[in-house]
C-alpha cells in the first residue's frame, strides 16, 4: 500500500496518520503469531539481496577484479582496514564477516527507504534494529567471556584504582550503561533516523501532491492567486523532495556505518585488557 | 453571569514536542563540542585521526542517548 492511498479532497491538504505509513495488513497467516506482512517481506528481500551482492562478488572472485567485485571489495575493505583494524586491532579480524554483512544488511534495508515502489526503510519498524541490537549485545558480551573468563564482569563493572565508597555509586552505573543502554541506544538510534526520515519524505511528497495536483483540480479563476501561491509552494517541496531523497541517501549510509563502528568499539570495550 | 466553559484541551502533543525539543537542546551542544574538539585534534595531529574518530563515535554514542530518550520518550507520554 503507497503512502499515495492517503486521499484527500481536493483543495485540502490530506490528514496523515502515522498509522498509515508504519502499519501494514498482513499478507499470509493474519490473525496468527507467523502473521506476514510487507515488512517481512522487505527483511526477507533486504537477506537476499545482501547474500546475492556477496555471492555475486566473491563465488567467482577473479584475480583482476571487474567493476562489481572492486566495488563490493572496497566495502569489505572498509570495514577491514578502517572499522576492525583501527578499533580493535589484528585481533578482530574474526569479526569481519560479521560486522560486513551487518553492515551490508543495514545499508540495503535504509536505501528501501528512497527505493522507488518501496519507499519504506526496512529498519523503520523497531523489530529489526532491536534484534540487531540483542546480536550486538550477545557478540561483545560472548567477546569478552571469550577473552578473559568471567572475570569480563569484573573488568566490565569495576575499575581498578577506585576507593571502595566510590564503587556503590560506580558499579550500578556501569552495569546500566554496559548492558542496558548500549543496546537501547543502538536500536533507537537507527529506528528514530530511519523513521524520521520516511515521514519527512512522505510529507514532502503528500505536500507536492496536495499543492501541485489536488489544488489545481478544481481551478477556476476566481482563485487565481491562491492558486498561483500553492503552486509555487509546490513546487518548493518538489523541490525539497529531491533534496530530502540525496539526504536519506547520506543518513542510510552514515546509520549503517555508525551502527558497525559502534558495534566494533563495544567488542573492542570487551577484550581489550583490563587496566 | 454564566460561567465561562473552556474546552478541554489535549495537551500531550504540545507536551511530547516539549520533551523531545528540550531534551535534543543538550545534547546538540554536546556533539557540536565534542565533534569540533575532535576535528580541532585531527587538524592538529593527523596521524591519531583514526583513534581520535573511533573516540569521537564513542562519546557520540554517550551523548546522543539522552536526545534518544527524550525521543523515546516523547512517543510513551
Amino acid at each position: 500500500m503507497s503512502i499515495l492511498a492517503v486521499q484527500a479532497e481536493p483543495g485540502e491538504f490530506p490528514e496523515i496518520r502515522l498509522d498509515d505509513l508504519f502499519e501494514f495488513p498482513a499478507i499470509l497467516f493474519d490473525g496468527t503469531v507467523f502473521a506476514f506482512n510487507r515488512m517481512g517481506l522487505l527483511y526477507l528481500l533486504a537477506a537476499g539481496i545482501t547474500i546475492a551482492l556477496m555471492l555475486g562478488a566473491f563465488l567467482n572472485a577473479k584475480v583482476v577484479p571487474g567493476r562489481f567485485q572492486s566495488a563490493m571489495e572496497a566495502i569489505v575493505e572498509l570495514i577491514r582496514n578502517n572499522i576492525v583494524l583501527e578499533v580493535i586491532g589484528p585481533k578482530g579480524l574474526r569479526y569481519v564477516p560479521l560486522l560486513g554483512s551487518m553492515f551490508l544488511f543495514i545499508l540495503v534495508g535504509n536505501l528501501f527507504g528512497i527505493t522507488p515502489f518501496i519507499n519504506m526503510p526496512a529498519n523503520g519498524r523497531m523489530a529489526m534494529p532491536a534484534f540487531l541490537a540483542i546480536v550486538t549485545w550477545t557478540v561483545f558480551i560472548a567477546a569478552g567471556i571469550r577473552a578473559h573468563g568471567l572475570r569480563y564482569f569484573k573488568n566490565a563493572l569495576i575499575p581498578s584504582g577506585v576507593p571502595l565508597p566510590i564503587l556503590f555509586l560506580l558499579v550500578p552505573i556501569e552495569l546500566v550503561s554496559t548492558f542496558v543502554v548500549r543496546p537501547l541506544t543502538l536500536a533507537v538510534r537507527l529506528f528514530a533516523n530511519m523513521m524520521a526520515g520516511h515521514i519527512l519524505l512522505a510529507v514532502a511528497f503528500l505536500a507536492t501532491n496536495a499543492f501541485l495536483i489536488d489544488v489545481n483540480a478544481g481551478f477556476t479563476d476566481a482563485h487565481f492567486f491562491v492558486n498561483g501561491a500553492l503552486s509555487v509552494m509546490g513546487i518548493l517541496t518538489l523541490l525539497g523532495s529531491v533534496a530530502l531523497i540525496g539526504f536519506e541517501l547520506l543518513v542510510s549510509v552514515l546509520q549503517a556505518y555508525i551502527f558497525t563502528i559502534l558495534t566494533a568499539v563495544y567488542i573492542a570495550s570487551s577484550v581489550e585488557e583490563a587496566h | 453571569m454564566d460561567p465561562i466553559i473552556v474546552d478541554p484541551v489535549d495537551l500531550t502533543p504540545l507536551a511530547q514536542a516539549l520533551v523531545y525539543g528540550l531534551a535534543a537542546i543538550g545534547p546538540a551542544l554536546g556533539i557540536g563540542y565534542l565533534v569540533g574538539k575532535a576535528i580541532e585534534s585531527m587538524a592538529r595531529q593527523p596521524e591519531t585521526a583514526g583513534m581520535l574518530r573511533t573516540t569521537m563515535f564513542l562519546g557520540i554514542a554517550f551523548v546522543e542517548a539522552l536526545a534518544l530518550f527524550g525521543f523515546v520518550l516523547a512517543f510513551i507520554i
